[in-house]
């Protein structure tokens, strides 16, 4: 194992397994089933891992179908004539609205389901920038190698070594004005050094490999053997990285919210950003923090479970 | 040894010389720039160029990236502008971080006294339900966000049942000596056990919330690290050759298994810090992370990009020391 500095070392481990996935694929393969065939067969009696993508299916089913599952229109402020904030009122759970309004009058059903798209989006984009990053960086470094990977990989330690969430409110203090798009990049920016520290450690063990070898004795062009031979085979440890970002990358939203730097329009509900706006309001009317923070906690134990149950099944020690 | 630590020591000058470099960058392309920044939007133009005059701001960029690390080094990074208006922002710091260290520790302190022995014996106990649950929960307890724990926290435990403070790191009217900073040490030191007491009472709910995180991960690392040990040779020769179960989990067992252990806690750092930023504005504890969460707001770069700085030089000072101790520990890794 390599000893490094901080998380450094938990991502390395994480690369260092492809290559044992690699190696343990050629000793098994007269058994005539693949690491990944093997890995399927164990997850589909898995209970942790059908729970988890259980929970993915019905909460993309929903940000899909949201527009048309929402009662009401999110946006709209229908019950505004309940809103008495001299006494601290909002509209109770009634007919057409089984959750009631929120501070503003809107129904809290509606904003809930809604807000699934947004919540979605965020997680996907965030985790698809910081990959694009991660992978760009990465790739570099463990294709090149030498000053190139200095530079790099010195650049991940300085990001890694400002804790994630004060990275992202530095990132997202340089634009004047917070939007959805701030967020996503400011959230994305704290996975990047993590993909590519990942990704290089993955490529390194690639290079040694004999495959990498063959395809250099054939004659095999540079480019041709890093994007056709390493990447591919490299990118394994990286798509389980990315489902448990997902995961963080909700709740990292979330927190930006908490801190005033998440979207202010809030007529696209998000979830991070109802947690974090109804502070004001949370001493008299916890549900309002509640619900959406259930819905998150939910998301995100399902894209945790789904991550963890992969990063087991592919792990050749579990193998048997 | 030396030649590892030395070593090291040359990794961590070229981090913080990018780090600088990175944080100068940063700086210059705040909305604004660097004279909004140090001054406030509402600065009048005469004063806008004055300072710009006085930072050097007309001159060639290399000598205000050299003049910008002049200053870090003298410890000179303006004024407070919105956290506490007047204040220089190492006051704010040398104020506030006795506070987030003894967060820090005490959070660090119950994540390892319960994840470690948990640890263990989930892994002795592997798939028994005591295993099964303590997985399940270190999995919950990184879905769930930290702020909204600290809320949960707050309003069960200090709102409803009114057992434990809700803000502050100590009641108003106590009369309390201050010696170090420490509150908990200086009660202990001034023999004002109430002061003690009290602080230590308004610890315990961030504390909990701070020390989820560090909690799953040195459960599962403990965890993991433990199913690895009790499957290597060796522990199979001790029992082989006859030596008490106690013995072999003291001796064989648990002393490897720590070893991924420590550093996992030193990686704990960056992400205490991080927690102590949401954790601290719930709790309105008077921290760095609190002040962290306010400059943000106030817009207050000279105490924000202190902290960045600080922030991330504690996080590789304390990475850079576990490695030391690491080596002391496990001789392979001098060699490399």
């Amino acid at each position: 194992m390599a000893i490094g500095t901080g998380r450094k070392e938990r991502i390395d481990e994480l690369a260092e397994r492809a290559g044992d996935i690699a190696v343990e694929k050629a000793k098994t393969e007269d058994v005539g089933v693949s690491l990944a065939a093997s890995a399927f067969r164990r997850l589909r009696r898995n209970p942790v891992f059908l729970l988890g993508a259980g929970i993915i299916v019905v909460f993309i089913v929903v940000a899909v179908l949201s527009p048309w599952l929402a009662p009401h229109d999110p946006a709209a402020r229908e019950l505004t004539d309940q809103v008495i904030k001299a006494r601290n009122e909002i509209p109770p759970p009634q007919a057409g609205h089984p959750l009631g309004g929120d501070e503003q009058g809107r129904d809290l059903l509606s904003r809930l389901l809604v807000g699934s798209q947004q919540t979605l989006l965020v997680g996907v984009l965030a985790t698809m920038f910081g990959l694009a990053g991660g992978l760009v960086m990465g790739t570099m470094a463990g294709a090149l190698a030498g000053w190139v990977d200095s530079l790099v990989m010195r650049a991940v330690d300085v990001m890694l070594s400002v804790p994630g969430i004060l990275l992202a409110v530095s990132i997202a203090a340089l634009f004047p004005r917070p939007t959805i798009f701030t967020v996503i990049v400011a959230v994305a920016m704290i996975q990047v050094p993590v993909f590519a520290r990942l990704l290089r450690g993955s490529m390194l063990s690639q290079r040694a490999s004999d495959h990498v070898l063959a395809a250099r004795a054939l004659g095999v062009k540079p480019r041709a053997v890093v994007f056709r031979h390493m990447l591919p085979n490299a990118l394994g440890p990286v798509i389980v990285q990315s489902t448990l970002v997902l995961a963080i990358a909700i709740i990292d939203a979330a927190a930006l919210s908490f801190l005033g730097l998440g979207n202010p329009d809030d007529n696209k509900p998000e979830w991070g950003q109802m947690l974090g706006n109804s502070q004001a309001v949370i001493d008299s009317h916890p549900h309002l923090a509640f619900l959406p923070a259930a819905c998150i906690i939910t998301v995100a134990l399902g894209f945790t479970l789904v991550g963890e149950s992969l990063r087991d099944a592919l792990d050749p020690k579990n193998r048997r | 040894m030396l030649r590892y630590s030395v070593r090291r020591l040359l990794q961590l000058v070229a981090v913080l010389a990018v780090l600088s470099l990175l944080l100068f960058a940063w700086l210059r392309s705040l909305p604004g720039g660097p004279v909004s920044a140090l001054l406030g939007e509402r600065a009048t133009e005469e004063s806008r160029h004055n300072l710009r005059a006085q930072l050097g701001l007309d001159q060639p960029i290399f000598i205000q990236y050299l003049k910008f690390l002049g200053r870090a080094l003298s410890g000179d990074f303006g004024i407070s502008t919105g956290v506490q208006s007047g204040d220089s922002a190492v006051a704010i710091f040398v104020q506030r971080f006795p506070a987030t260290i003894e967060l820090a520790v005490i959070a660090l302190a119950i994540a390892v006294a319960i994840g470690i022995p948990l640890g263990y014996m989930a892994a002795r106990r592997r798939d028994s339900f005591l295993d099964n649950i303590s997985v399940v929960s270190s999995l919950i307890g990184v879905a769930v966000p930290v702020f909204f724990l600290a809320y949960l926290l707050k309003y069960v435990f200090a709102e409803q049942l009114h057992w434990l403070p809700d803000s502050g790191r100590q009641t108003g009217d106590l009369e309390a000596t201050r010696v170090t900073g420490f509150f908990i040490l200086d009660g202990i030191l001034t023999r004002e056990w109430d002061a003690s007491l009290d602080a230590f009472l308004h610890l315990i709910l961030p504390a909990i919330a701070l020390a989820t995180i560090p909690f799953a991960v040195i459960f599962r690392i403990t965890r993991a690290a433990v199913l690895d040990v009790l499957n290597e040779d060796y522990v199979r020769t001790a029992r082989a050759k006859g030596l008490t179960q106690q013995v072999i989990r003291s001796r064989h067992v648990l002393r490897n298994a720590l070893l991924p252990v420590v550093t996992t806690i030193g990686l704990q750092t960056g992400g205490l810090l991080a927690g102590a930023i949401l954790t601290e504005k719930v709790f309105a504890y008077p921290g760095l992370g609190e002040a962290v969460a306010l400059s943000f707001q106030k817009r207050d770069y000279p105490v924000l990009q202190m902290l960045v700085l600080t922030a991330a030089m504690v996080y590789v000072l304390v990475n850079l020391a576990v490695d030391l101790s690491y080596a002391v520990i496990d001789p392979r890794v001098r060699t490399r």
